[in-house]
């Protein structure tokens, strides 16, 4: 196997690592069970690079975001940016979260519909203490593409549509010149023809201004538009991570191939039964076992694998670059 | 015939700032045991369509021209006729099956309301038939004993499904029936529909911003903007090769999967859906249309055919519509 090791050049085209988890675990305390919201997960996000978090409801992947944002607080594992563990102490938050900003979905509960434009835009710089508020606020605005800013500066939440209101959100986030924007569904709640124009926004503040982006989603499309990398969240887990072009185009994992295999258009579909299981009681052997329809087709069986898939737990994936799946069929067949 | 027609329907809401013309000429039909799709933003008028379609909207709203259901005019039915259609002929599937269901009854009890209204179950019966719909839309019937808080989102909009299905309509009206869903769970919810339009000659009206979603379960497709229908024909066609350069932007919106075009490169459009009080003059989509020309703001712009059952309202089709045909034939 030696010999078809990937060439060294491939490992260097990664970028410098900005935001990282390491074996992230978070739990909480459900109906006097324990939850494993997140349950060992390893993910790199580097400099200039667009990540996309995808995942059903209830997969971990919004605790995940959380935590990234230091607003959970980890069981164990830690969250590093730039290389250094996240301190939890107010201050060290407050200066980390200039740097890695939220963008909510929903722009219409994220903003207060008694604050103007302005006054939602200035309240971080306010925060923040930053000098020229005025300018900081009509500088946001622009890049976010409300242009000119003036236009815009008194307005309230309800005399804006939909996609003004999340430029104004995403306007927020920019005015204190963070390195990292964490997205939570950005274009879940907008309207069809103005999705494209948040999400082009989004790709050229990356390409202007270099920001990194991990964009939480449900929505494969939005990670083919913009993202370098996708990481596939199942039940705590990331099940498959790696290149867009190679986990969208050639998924390894069952689960990301269903869940490609269900997009309208697609040949055939895998229709899974069921709903994500409960993060009180995730299955033994491989998460996803219960649903896979590589094994309940008998197919595991046959590549010899099946026994491992119920009852021998997979190791977390590295937060490698390239592509990778945590499932022994996949493994097993190359 | 045709199960449902509408003729030059229009709706319009009476507000303290004046008229909003919502919905503005919409003329359609759908046959038995077919499934059509209307496509819209919001604002497009699309769920005030729907809503007409069985007269639920509220009285600020004044609703002209003709809903013909099975050759009956909505509009001019007396209450009890028309409570007798809604359910039994007619039902609605909501969007945001949180708020469709009371959350203080049983899902059992809920589902057999309709029945017991319409004096189709008697009340010692209405379980047996409760527990039918619920296995036909994938439920256990031990599930008519829980409330809505202990289902999923999806669970909830499969009891919605069986509500609307309790009466044995002809029509459905479902509007953005799987929004608010993940993706897998949208795809049983579709497949449920689609099975069920099938297998009991239903017909159904789908309302959906997803031009994919309507695509794939629906037979034809009338995409809306600014209160009128712009484009329609068969939803495969419409949603490959549209033809109005809205459609074409609402086709682009959901890029597919694996199609280097589309990688990197989100495609949206500028501009905003119109203010219904203030739509711009002529071809309401002018201000956005990235192909406009010099008339368009003053064209009375009608729905020309672009081909074999298909219509569009641009003026490049009236011009080219037909050439387009033939180049192809």
């Amino acid at each position: 196997m030696t010999e078809t090791q990937a060439p060294a050049e491939e490992v260097t085209t990664a970028r410098r690592t900005l935001l990282e988890a390491r074996d992230l675990h978070v739990e909480f305390a459900s109906r006097g069970r324990r939850a494993r919201a997140v349950d060992g997960v390893n993910l790199a996000v580097g400099e200039g690079e667009i990540v996309a978090l995808v995942g059903e409801s209830g997969c971990g992947k919004t605790t995940l975001a959380r935590t990234l944002l230091g607003l959970e607080k980890p069981t164990s594992g830690t969250v590093r940016y730039g290389g250094e563990p996240l301190r939890y102490a107010s201050r060290a938050l407050k200066d980390y979260r200039r740097q890695v900003q939220l963008v909510l979905q929903d722009p219409m509960g994220s903003l207060n519909p008694r604050q103007t434009v302005y006054e939602a835009v200035a309240e971080g710089p306010r925060i923040h203490g930053l000098p020229d508020e005025a300018d900081v606020v009509n500088n946001a605005l622009a890049r976010a593409g409300l242009r000119p800013p003036e236009r815009f500066l008194l307005r309230y939440p309800h005399e804006l549509s939909g996609g003004q209101r999340q430029r104004v959100v995403i306007a927020g986030a920019l005015a204190l010149d963070p390195k990292v924007l964490i997205a939570d569904e950005p274009v879940a709640s907008l309207d069809a023809s103005v999705r494209g124009e948040i999400l082009a926004l989004m790709l050229r503040l990356r390409d202007e201004l270099g920001l990194s982006a991990l964009v939480v989603t449900h929505d494969l499309g939005l990670a083919w538009n913009i993202a370098d990398r996708v990481a596939v969240m199942y039940l705590g887990r990331i099940v498959e991570s790696g290149p867009v072009e190679q986990v969208l185009t050639a998924p390894r994992h069952p689960y990301t191939q269903a869940l490609l295999s269900v997009l309208p258009e697609s040949p055939e579909r895998v229709v899974l039964t069921g709903e994500p299981p409960d993060p009180t009681r995730i299955p033994g052997g491989c998460r996803f076992h219960a649903r896979c329809q590589v094994l309940a087709s008998g197919k595991a069986a046959e590549a010899g694998v099946d026994a491992r898939c119920r009852g021998e737990l997979l190791e977390i994936l590295p937060a490698s670059a390239g592509a990778q799946a945590a499932c022994y069929y996949a493994d097993a067949t190359g | 015939m045709s199960l449902l027609e509408l003729d030059d329907v229009s709706v319009t809401y009476r507000i303290a700032e004046g008229e909003v013309p919502a919905v503005r000429g919409v003329s359609l039909t759908l046959g038995s045991g077919a499934a059509l799709g209307v496509a819209g933003e919001s604002g497009s008028g699309k769920s005030t369509l729907a809503m007409a379609l069985l007269r639920l909207l509220p009285r600020d709203a004044r609703v002209t021209g003709r809903i013909l259901l099975d050759g009956e005019d909505v509009l001019t039915m007396k209450w009890g006729r028309l409570r007798a259609v809604r359910w039994a002929q007619a039902s609605i599937v909501f969007q945001g099956a949180q708020h469709g269901l009371n959350p203080v009854h049983r899902i059992g009890d809920q589902i057999a309301e309709p029945l017991l209204v319409h004096n189709l179950a008697k009340p010692g019966e209405a379980g047996k038939r409760v527990a039918e719909l619920l296995e036909q839309v994938g439920l256990p019937a031990w599930r008519a004993r829980s409330y809505p808080h202990e289902l999923s989102g999806g669970q909830r909009q499969r009891v919605m499904i069986a509500m609307a299905l309790a009466c044995s309509p002809r029509l459905i009206i479902a509007d953005e029936p799987t929004t608010a869903l993940d993706v897998m769970v949208q795809a049983q919810v579709l497949t449920l529909i689609k099975e069920l339009v099938a297998e009991h000659d239903i017909s159904l009206v789908m309302i959906s911003h997803d031009l994919s979603v309507l695509a794939d379960v629906c037979d034809r497709l009338a995409v809306m903007y600014a209160g009128r229908v712009v484009e329609q024909g068969p939803s495969r066609e419409v949603f490959h090769d549209p033809r109005h350069p809205y459609s074409q932007a609402l086709a682009a919106a959901f890029p597919t999967v694996g199609d280097p075009a589309s990688r990197l490169a989100p495609k949206g459009l500028g501009g905003d859906p119109p203010d219904p009080m203030d739509l711009p003059t002529g071809c309401s989509f002018h201000p956005r249309c990235p192909v406009a020309l010099e008339e368009c703001p003053t064209l009375d712009v009608e729905l020309w055919p672009a081909g074999d059952r298909r219509a569009a309202a641009c003026v490049h089709v009236r011009d080219h519509g037909r050439d387009r045909v033939q180049e192809k034939a």
